[in-house]
């Protein structure tokens, strides 16, 4: 089979995974958010921390409940990693220096998973599992109910209540990440991904050297690491190490994974708000911006660039041969539309405009199809946004879903499209005009060596997670500014959406009439793909133009 | 009936004044630029432009850009420079010609309120105190030829005023107390008669006050979405003056060292200059096509809930139907021919003013050739007028009787004068008004005894147009309800011709009102038009309220727009100038936007080209230089905006469809056109940029 055929046939199995799981799990999480009953388990949780599950929140206590919960996960992880010599399972390894357990602990609470040390030799059995994983259950569970919340928004009227913090975390981990961890663990150990709690296996090597290999509970930190599009590998190589993702099967299971509840969520969505016309469109956008990304990338990859790449045949520096340039684009794209940040190909050897590529989308503001909720209420507020110029166009004063966009939401909804740029571009600036910052990049001098610092920063404040490489990101400017502008880009805009959910609630819903705006229809789906496109993407295109288009024209 | 029936409206007094005022709103002169041009540099002072914070950034990066200029100077730092200013006087001259159309018709009212002396009457008898002191309650006499000295109600007395001075019709109106034409304006002149007013406002609050703040633009605050797109035009002038910030360390990394003229002329190309500049404009001229149309509305607000109208109440009589019943056939009974009864019908009506006799005679004339008789050519006729208790009016001539007139009326009349009705009169007189039609019965006595003759059709006459209209208004999504007195029957009738969504019959103040309420509880927004009092509640609980002029204190201050014109048809074209004022301001914000791809092309390469010679991939234009690219950049930015003033002032065209069909139209004309119409203008402004030494 030709390589084109094969990519081909993966997307197309991909497409197909996840056209079967739309409607059941998405109608599925509609019904975990709304139902009224609580299981025993849940109820037991509920009287162990002193919940009032039938209490629910306004805006500012669901955003409170996210802050504190997420604070209260920062200190723990980081303490964790500074004691870990002082706990059991800690593989040996020594406590984790100050600025760097700040930066893992920001990380991974913001679902980023920028991981800017070698987990096997820095983390130890228990800071993994007790700490990174169960961050990587949490952090994609905050996500998840804070796309919930903001879906009530839409869905409720004359209320200032977007239901329970605790309640819908605790089901979430429960009734949805988990069931789909145990078995999708399960798949990966079929497909021969590693899970143990081995310390290392010594083996002699072909060529006569000593070598580890480590073990590790993989497989069961794997699948949430794609699920809940958090991205932290087991291992420094991450999704391109054969024990976290051996083959093309495997590969093409944990691109299905990464891309699983992002996808089905635009379903809750429809279901939610009633009309389920809306999910459709809203998953409509994110596939067309998404379709085009995978098309840029394989392009880009497949044709090569450089006369290195010519003479080698094929731009496969930085590439798994076992997946090759078409699975590597594939995953590439689909890590950065999504906040997964997992990589099975070095995206830093990507042929210049092929790494502008995944750089770019997650400039759009990873909502194709996003992180774990956050790409949902992320293209939400787009949504709005285009609603209201497009409504404007029409002679009304503009609503989506039956709410009315006034200044009160505009004012949130500028917030929020400022609050990501203005990190992201902030802290590339300041990383570029510190020597100390500057002497980090290894290429120097070439429009590259900016690329990976525009990269970290984008990957950082989008909470990606994903890296160029190139940079030595383990010192403490890096350690400290990523960690800040992770925090910052993951709970500003929460705050924000959530008060912009809260206002939505309260409003009265206005009838649709002949002279609503439809935003179902394909007119407004391309209006919505060239907003995103071009609201978002022109902040950075001059950044991009002195990066990746540099390089690569 | 009344007899007060309103002269159709009559030539203009004065065709120059008319002309200005009723001048297609679209109408721009270019002369109107330079008139406005000393305004435009006034408002150059910060703390105005300060308001608008987009045209605030140019205006500071403007003054950064002269410094610089003055230190480091050289043809093309100059060229940015006189640019920039040019494009924020250009953004004022926008703001200052839409004011300067509102100015001229302020002078015009100004000078319709001189100084008057009032009449007050006191307990002991009257005495004279300038205008200005009247206090709300004072009651004041007006005789003939006197100006009225403030807004008020006649407590006593009917006079005919000429309103020209603020509606512009020279037509008088009658003006009496009690009822529903009971207001009066100050600065109006009474014709004839003497009435006596009692004051409703104070002095400086009158009708006319307030009317040249609103035309002048005085007292104009931000409209609810002027307010939330103002909010999207500073925050994406935020994101640039970022993105723009933070370049040069960038820049710096690639041994690009970038001025400060360079990165200005880098932020405004981006900054959405173009709805900034017109955006105040847009709002000013939207109030003034209102003007233009004699409408006054009393804040920015009511215009853009207009837009958003989803329900129009709208009173049967006047707006869909032409104010009255019209005869529409005759129908004769056995043994009497159609021209018989149309000659009495006619003879019965010669004296009867009102327009359903009129209109009688009108039919006797077109439908049977029958020519209009004068009450001079039958001297011997006595006419016998209608009362509310005989119910009948009629003839007597020559010894013989023609009365018409309700059925029970006019078949009592038989009775007594030894007639006997015919059974087949019932049936025709039921049939009519099973179709929602008026009868009126025509019988006449010959020698002493009585006979019926047969029935007029009086029927309810849709204006025409009206169907087509409710369709168009039904494509908008708005659901159009007719409001009447009349009985279900013949409201229905009328529902149907007319082509009205709903209606409801039968309706009292109280029934209005229910029905407004019940339409917001669902979340709609609803526009009606009153002029009675008891017009008054329902009129402050519409989301838009139109009042007409010729209406009551109560209406009018209950009311939040007026109509000068007391034309409630007019609804509809409000509701239409609302919308047109949004569509304007969102097509405009989508070009404004979509032409930041095309700046792009021109600058980007242009700045980094020299770094990195790949980046002159991008200049796909092929700009002739840098230098030259930047300038062109910068002066298409500027002459768009003077370019699309005449847009800005008329609003894009708006023609009733539905939502899809209206974005898809703006969609393709602003957002593509926008996306393309740099490309070309910028390419065309660099050929002949490029010729400039200096910028080469």
């Amino acid at each position: 089979m030709s390589d084109t055929a094969a990519g081909l046939l993966q997307v197309g199995a991909l497409i197909v995974l996840l056209a079967v799981c739309y409607r059941p799990l998405g109608g599925y999480m509609a019904r975990v958010y709304t139902g009224e009953k609580h299981s025993r388990v849940e109820r037991g949780a509920y009287k162990l921390f002193g919940v009032d599950a039938k209490a629910e929140q306004t805006w500012a206590v669901y955003a409170r409940s996210v802050v504190a919960f997420s604070a209260v996960s920062v200190i723990l992880l980081y303490l964790l990693q500074r004691l870990q010599h002082a706990l059991p399972l800690s593989n040996g390894l020594p406590g984790v220096e100050s600025g760097l357990a700040f930066n893992t602990a920001a990380s991974f609470v913001s679902n980023t998973n920028w991981q800017s040390y070698v987990p096997e030799v820095t983390m130890g059995h228990l800071v993994q599992f007790a700490g990174l994983a169960v961050q990587n259950f949490l952090s994609a569970a905050v996500g998840v109910v804070v796309a919930i919340a903001v879906i009530r928004g839409f869905a409720r009227s004359k209320t200032d209540r977007l239901g329970n913090f605790w309640v819908d975390l605790t089901r979430t981990v429960i009734r949805v990440l988990l069931p789909i961890c145990i078995l999708g663990g399960l798949l990966l150990v079929a497909m021969g991904v590693v899970q143990n709690f081995s310390s290392g296996h010594e083996v002699t090597s072909v060529v006569g050297q000593a070598q580890t290999l480590p073990g590790g509970p993989v497989a069961s930190q794997e699948v949430i690491k794609e699920l809940g599009t958090n991205g932290g590998g087991y291992y420094n190589a991450n999704s391109a190490h054969p024990f976290e993702n051996p083959n093309p099967l495997s590969d093409l299971f944990e691109i299905f994974l990464l891309l699983l509840i992002p996808v089905c969520l635009t379903r809750t969505f429809g279901v939610m708000v009633k009309d389920k016309r809306q999910g459709y469109a809203i998953l409509g956008v994110m596939g067309t911006i998404w379709g085009a990304f995978v098309f840029l990338a394989t392009l880009f990859e497949t044709q090569g660039a450089g006369t290195a790449t010519r003479a080698a045949g094929a731009a496969m520096e930085g590439k798994e041969t076992r997946f090759g340039e078409w699975a590597s684009s594939l995953f590439a794209v689909s890590t950065t539309g999504t906040s997964t940040g997992a990589v099975n190909a070095m995206h830093d050897s990507f042929t210049p405009l092929g790494g502008g590529v995944p750089l770019f989308h997650m400039m759009l503001g990873e909502v194709t199809p996003g992180g774990t909720g956050t790409g949902l209420y992320g293209i939400l507020v787009l949504a709005v946004l285009t609603v209201f110029v497009a409504g404007l166009m029409v002679g009304r004063t503009p609503e989506y879903l039956k709410k009315k966009i006034t200044g009160r939401e505009m004012k949130l909804v500028s917030l929020y499209i400022l609050a990501t740029p203005t990190v992201v571009l902030v802290g590339a600036s300041l990383a570029m005009g510190l020597a100390t910052a500057r002497a980090s990049i290894l290429n120097t001098d070439s429009p590259h060596g900016f690329s990976e610092v525009l990269y970290a920063f984008t990957s950082a404040g989008n909470n990606n997670g994903s890296a160029f490489a190139g940079i030595s990101a383990n010192i403490p400017f890096y350690n400290t500014a990523l960690g800040l502008v992770m925090l910052l880009g993951r709970f500003v805009p929460i705050v924000i959406v959530l008060a912009l959910a809260g206002s939505f609630a309260q409003q009265q819903p206005v009838p649709v009439t002949q002279g609503t705006l439809p935003t179902h229809k394909a007119l407004f789906v391309t209006m919505l793909v060239g907003v995103v496109i071009i609201v978002t993407g022109l902040t950075y295109f001059p950044a991009l133009t002195l990066g990746p288009l540099a390089e690569g024209l | 009936m009344t007899t007060l029936v309103k002269t159709p409206p009559p030539a203009p007094k004065n065709t120059a004044e008319r002309v200005a005022k009723k001048a297609p709103s679209g109408a721009f002169d270019p002369r109107m630029l330079l008139t406005a041009l000393p305004d435009a540099v006034k408002k150059l002072d910060p703390r105005v432009m300060v308001k608008n914070p987009v045209m605030f950034v140019v205006e500071v990066g403007a003054v950064a850009s002269t410094i610089k200029a003055v230190t480091d100077s050289s043809v093309f730092v100059w060229w940015i420079v006189v640019w920039l200013w040019l494009t924020v006087v250009f953004a004022n001259l926008a703001e200052a010609v839409a004011e300067g159309r509102g100015k001229a018709q302020a002078e015009t009212l100004r000078r319709a309120k001189t100084e008057t002396t009032a009449r007050r009457l006191t307990d002991s008898g009257e005495e004279e105190i300038p205008a200005t002191q009247l206090q709300l309650g004072d009651r004041v006499v007006v005789e003939a030829g006197q100006i009225i000295p403030g807004d008020g109600d006649v407590i006593e007395g009917v006079a005919s005023v000429d309103e020209s001075a603020i509606t512009g019709e020279s037509a008088p109106v009658i003006r009496e107390s009690g009822g529903d034409r009971s207001a009066v304006t100050g600065g109006t002149k009474v014709l004839s008669d003497r009435i006596v007013v009692q004051i409703t406002t104070k002095p400086g609050e009158s009708f006319i006050d307030r009317m040249i703040a609103l035309v002048e633009g005085a007292s104009r605050q931000k409209t609810p979405n002027e307010i939330a797109l103002n909010i999207l035009l500073a925050s994406l002038t935020i994101v640039f003056l970022i993105a723009v910030a933070t370049l040069p360390t960038f820049a710096n990394y690639a041994h690009t060292n970038l001025s400060i003229v360079i990165l200005v002329a880098l932020l405004v190309a981006l900054i959405p200059t173009t709805i900034g500049a017109l955006l105040s404009a847009i709002g000013i001229a939207g109030m003034d096509r209102l003007v233009q149309r004699n409408v006054l509305a009393m804040s920015g607000r009511a215009v853009e809930a207009a837009g958003d109208v989803n329900t129009l109440l709208l009173d049967k009589t006047g707006t869909i139907t032409l104010g009255n019943r019209q005869a529409s056939e005759f129908i004769p009974v056995k043994g009497v021919s159609d021209t018989e009864l149309a000659d009495a019908a006619q003879l019965s009506s010669l004296a009867d003013e009102t327009p359903e006799g009129r209109s009688i005679v009108v039919l006797a004339k077109t439908g049977y050739g029958l020519r209009e008789r004068h009450t001079g050519e039958l001297p011997h006729a006595t006419f016998v007028e209608f009362t509310a208790q005989t119910r009948m009016s009629g003839v007597d001539v020559d010894g013989r009787q023609v009365r018409k007139g309700a059925a029970g009326a006019v078949n009592a009349w038989i009775s007594q004068h030894g007639g006997t009705t015919d059974p087949q009169l019932g049936e025709i007189v039921d049939g009519i008004s099973a179709s929602g039609g008026t009868p009126l019965v025509v019988a006449e006595t010959v020698n002493g005894k009585a006979r019926p003759l047969g029935v007029i059709h009086l029927k309810d006459v849709v204006k025409e147009g009206m169907r087509e209209r409710f369709d168009q208004m039904r494509a908008m999504g708005i659901r159009t309800v007719m409001i009447t007195g009349d009985n279900q029957l013949t409201a229905k009738a009328i529902a149907e011709e007319a082509g009205v969504d709903d209606f409801l019959a039968e309706a009292t103040p109280e029934d209005k009102m229910a029905l407004i309420k019940k339409e917001q509880e669902g979340g709609r927004l609803v526009a009606m038009t009153g002029d009675g009092t008891n017009d008054a509640p329902a009129l402050a609980q519409a989301d838009v309220g139109v009042a007409m002029n010729s209406g009551t204190s109560a209406a009018k201050e209950a009311g939040n727009m007026v109509d000068l014109d007391s034309n409630p048809t007019k609804l509809i074209e409000i509701v239409e100038i609302g919308k047109q004022l949004l569509i304007t301001r969102g097509s405009l914000t989508t070009f404004s936007i979509a032409n930041d791809v095309a700046k792009y092309f021109a600058i980007l390469p242009a700045l980094f080209a020299a770094a990195y010679p790949g980046l002159d991939k991008l200049n796909i234009m092929g700009l002739h230089s840098p230098q030259s690219a930047i300038v062109s950049a910068i002066v298409f930015n500027a002459l768009v905006i003077v370019a699309l003033v005449p847009l800005a002032l008329r609003g894009v065209r708006y023609k009733p469809s539905s939502a899809s069909a209206m974005l898809r139209r703006n969609l393709l004309i602003y957002g593509i056109g926008g996306l393309i119409s740099p490309f070309i203008g910028i390419k065309l402004l660099d050929l002949v940029i490029s010729l400039i030494p200096g910028l080469r």
